[in-house]
């Protein structure tokens, strides 16, 4: 590994679009996706939990399909749309998979939430109304320490049904 | 230098009536409940006067909670808060509770043992409910009534039967006061019975933070200069360091190297740069013998150790237990060891350490904020005063993150850079260099009438602890003990580990003497259980799993599946859990069902009591079925989650939860005890299932049944 700073006026920049928002980063072999979320640009919604791509807890969005940030070269992410667990919100407005969790409870010590909603969140996208089997399937790269796996089917369950009817909300 | 005198003095250090509440957080009415000796539960008796409770209602009409107690993923954020706004008659969101921090909480030894329910919540219960007597007065004053004729709701108070808009907020009630009540001797809180908000249904507190990514953990947060460090760690267990050279790691630019005592660590502008430095540092260390993994039983049986903390000696001993063995018709014996397993908290241990003035402020994810902050002040030889450990969300701890090491190391650094630095653990270190759930050995004996009926029991345990070591049978003739021994790694501490193992070892045996003798598992236990509360779980549990009386199969049955039970009693809840496995023609074996009922007392939060059941089965289910460091020579060989399995959905049965209510006993802590039935439960099951007895967890490190 060349030391830290010596590099750097030779490192190439890239543009890194991280929530609709574009970043100049320094393009080095060393920095994986995680890192330069959570160090360089203070997305620390996304988490570190093992660094060999086995927990989950670092999965983003890369043009709408779930990465594991670790194990994402930054010049593989360099031209792409990435979504943290930051941007996935619009505004105050919660995506459903997020609303879902919170109502199903789906958490105990909410480290591994962000990546567990990400994968959801992918998963629903390419899968509207997912079977359990697939759920469980979809997800199995995720690791939730604290054991909370039923209520986050629960949560995905809930997020893959339609939308209730307004009528009611006037 | 010698330190200057702390300008700050943190609460617990001043007498209740002499510390400034009203400078910290505004004018309004504080009571106080002063520091405890042993709390209900009787831990930490003859220790230093801790726990106790405060609560402030300022003007603004909230009510400031402060506990030792912290949050790590259990739930008892939101179980506290609902027994102050309970007590006060507020909506939940009328209560903040600062947790574990060090300047402003009562001394607490530690969230651990299932305490926060039987201690913490019954002193900020006994708390509000003082403070509400003393509302009450001041209302009535406030509204020119009797203390009689006020009633307090919703956080208003007003005349009994007057409409709401004769209602004054309890903010107005104390405007422009500061008045510190202590909580008088004799205050008696609400039944269960008469619990409007703890008890029912509540949503978490701060849970919106979690599934936008706000919420920040202590790897998450970042000062202005801060370094990012890491220690050197030797290469095998308890290696001694003979020489070492920093010249290389300083050569990085702008690494900074310590080499204190024992400690050698670096810190750096980037974590990437740290990795450099540390990896950089030439470093000669010279081995002490350490056991391999097959010799590992022999060593803990050769070198038992003095007994401390909670590897406490025990000795029972009740009637003759060799004359019954010698009288006794039946006898059965047996040896049952459980591994050294890795707490693996997602968030690994992580520690941001700054000197201000001489003053240093620590926020780490830990679950004993005050012996950290009393092992830091001796370590660096600061009056206590001088040190601030603040606890951030934590990304889980399940009794792995008692210690101080690391938050000294983070300290040393900080101070040697002369700014803040920050040290968060890999996942290789986190599973090398945080201390394991000890292995343990355990010795049964036992000898009963020719109907299965016990007439003696001899129980000897190494290493695991001493927790629910006795048995929760009638028997006459009892001899338990515990020797705690040394141990090739740093062990500690683990969500019910002592129990989990000595109910793994207690039940598997249970079930054999009935297997031995052809009776039905539950008709078995139920005939020689010494506890009701007990045997109404294993009632309740026998009943939704649908359990048909009949013997366990000593033999393969042809379906290849079977059922098995396992109750336990422990820190004062008590559980039973069903589970059905199959054993499939290729031996792989499958957890098919889990039913596990739990009863702790009064029920203060329901959903998170729940919560805390499924997800300890869950980890429980890790512990019975595969997981286990695998070392040679003090050296650690699957360091990571490719190579140390921990339970995945795929690996997750059917989990039925019965939670029985009792809001005529006060409330327990359900964080552990749900565990410890789970791993003989799937034995017992397996044995069903084969007519194989497995005497060791995990129980199928492959897959599959021997």
């Amino acid at each position: 590994m060349s030391s830290s700073s010596s590099s750097r006026g030779r490192s190439p920049a890239a543009r890194l679009t991280v929530n609709g928002v574009d970043h100049e980063v320094a393009l080095r072999p060393d920095r994986h996706l995680l890192y330069v979320l959570r160090e360089e640009l203070g997305l620390t919604g996304t988490k570190y939990g093992c660094g060999e791509g086995e927990c989950g807890a670092c999965k983003v969005l890369l043009d709408g399909v779930a990465v594991r940030a670790c194990q994402t070269p930054l010049g593989e992410a360099v031209g792409h749309s990435v979504t943290t667990i930051e941007g996935l919100a619009h505004g105050e407005e919660l995506h459903p998979v997020q609303r879902a969790f919170l109502e199903a409870g789906a958490f105990q010590c909410g480290f591994c939430t962000p990546g567990m909603i990400m994968a959801a969140a992918a998963l629903l996208a390419r899968n509207p109304h997912p079977t359990d089997a697939e759920v469980r399937a979809g997800l199995d790269g995720n690791l939730c320490r604290c054991g909370g796996y039923l209520r986050i089917l629960d949560a995905v369950e809930r997020a893959s049904r339609p939308p209730p009817t307004r009528g009611g909300k006037r | 230098m010698s330190p200057s005198p702390p300008k700050v003095v943190p609460f617990d250090l001043l007498p209740p009536t002499q510390r400034p509440y009203f400078d910290r957080f505004g004018n309004g009415l504080v009571v106080v409940l002063a520091a405890q000796g042993p709390g209900p539960s009787g831990w930490g008796a003859g220790g230093p006067p801790h726990g106790g409770a405060w609560i402030h209602i300022g003007e603004d009409g909230k009510a400031r909670a402060f506990t030792g107690k912290v949050e790590v993923g259990q739930g008892t954020r939101t179980a506290l808060s609902l027994v102050v706004a309970d007590e006060l008659r507020l909506p939940l969101s009328a209560v903040e509770l600062t947790m574990g921090d060090t300047d402003v909480c009562p001394w607490d030894m530690g969230t651990f043992g299932s305490r926060s329910m039987p201690d913490a919540a019954q002193h900020l219960r006994l708390t509000g409910t003082a403070a509400r007597d003393v509302l009450l007065r001041l209302a009535a004053d406030h509204l020119g009534v009797g203390p009689g004729e006020v009633e307090l709701v919703d956080g208003r108070a007003r005349p009994r039967g007057k409409p709401a808009s004769s209602a004054v907020a309890y903010g107005e009630v104390v405007k422009g006061l500061r008045r510190i009540d202590l909580v008088p001797p004799n205050t008696q809180p609400e039944p269960p019975s008469r619990w409007t908000v703890a008890g029912h249904p509540s949503p978490d507190v701060g849970s919106r933070d979690v599934v936008t990514g706000a919420r920040r953990y202590t790897s998450d947060l970042h000062l202005p200069g801060m370094l990012h460090g890491k220690v050197l760690f030797p290469p095998t267990s308890g290696a001694k360091l003979r020489q070492v050279d920093l010249g290389p790691a300083r050569a990085i630019p702008g690494v900074v190297a310590v080499h204190e005592g024992e400690l050698v660590a670096v810190a750096a502008p980037t974590l990437l740069s740290a990795i450099a430095a540390v990896k950089a540092i030439r470093a000669e260390w010279e081995a002490v013998d350490q056991p391999s993994e097959r010799e590992v039983v022999d060593y803990l049986r050769s070198h038992p150790a003095e007994g401390e903390d909670f590897w406490d000696v025990l000795h029972h001993k009740a009637g003759d237990v060799e004359a019954a063995f010698t009288r006794a018709p039946l006898s059965l014996r047996a040896t049952y060891t459980t591994a050294y397993i890795a707490h693996a908290p997602l968030e690994t241990h992580a520690v941001l350490a700054a000197w201000e003035e001489g003053r240093l402020t620590v926020r780490m994810g830990t679950q004993t904020p005050f012996r950290a902050r009393d092992a830091l002040s001796d370590a660096l030889g600061l009056p206590p005063a001088s040190v601030h450990v603040i606890v951030p969300p934590t990304g889980s701890g399940f009794g792995g993150k008692h210690a101080a090491e690391l938050a000294l190391a983070a300290a040393r650094l900080a101070k040697a850079a002369e700014r803040p630095v920050r040290v968060v653990y890999s996942r290789e270190e986190e599973f090398s260099h945080a201390y394991l759930r000890p292995m343990a050995v355990i010795d049964v004996r036992s000898a009963a009438e020719k109907d299965g009926t016990l007439t003696a029991w001899e129980f000897h345990v190494l290493n695991a602890g001493s927790a629910a070591a006795r048995p929760p049978y009638r028997v006459p003739n009892q001899k338990v003990d515990n020797q705690p021994t040394e141990s090739p790694f740093d062990q500690g501490s683990y969500r019910a580990l002592a129990a989990t193992a000595n109910n793994f070892a207690r039940e598997s045996h249970l079930d054999e003497l009935a297997a031995r003798v052809g009776a039905d598992p539950v008709d078995f236990r139920l005939r020689q259980l010494a506890d009701d509360r007990l045997a109404d779980v294993l009632r309740a549990v026998a009943r939704r799993a649908g359990w048909a009386s009949r013997p366990s199969s000593g033999a393969a049955r042809k379906e290849g599946t079977g059922r098995g039970i396992a109750v336990g009693l422990e820190k004062g809840g008590r559980v039973a859990t069903f589970a059905e496995v199959r054993v499939a023609e290729d031996r792989r074996l499958e957890v098919e069902r889990i039913v596990t009922g739990y009863e702790c007392g009064a029920i203060v939060h329901p959903s998170n009591l729940r919560s805390q059941v499924e997800g300890g089965t869950v980890m429980a289910l890790g512990g019975a079925l595969f997981e286990a460091i695998h070392f040679d020579r003090g050296r650690l060989l699957n360091p990571k989650f490719s190579e140390y399995r921990v339970p995945r959905f795929r690996d997750i049965p059917a989990i039925e939860v019965l939670l029985l209510d009792r809001p005529d006993l006060p409330s327990q802590g359900g964080g552990e005890t749900p565990l410890i039935a789970v791993a003989p439960a799937v034995a017992n099951a397996i044995f069903d299932a084969t007519g194989q007895r497995l005497r060791s967890l995990p129980l199928t490190p492959d897959g599959t049944v021997p």
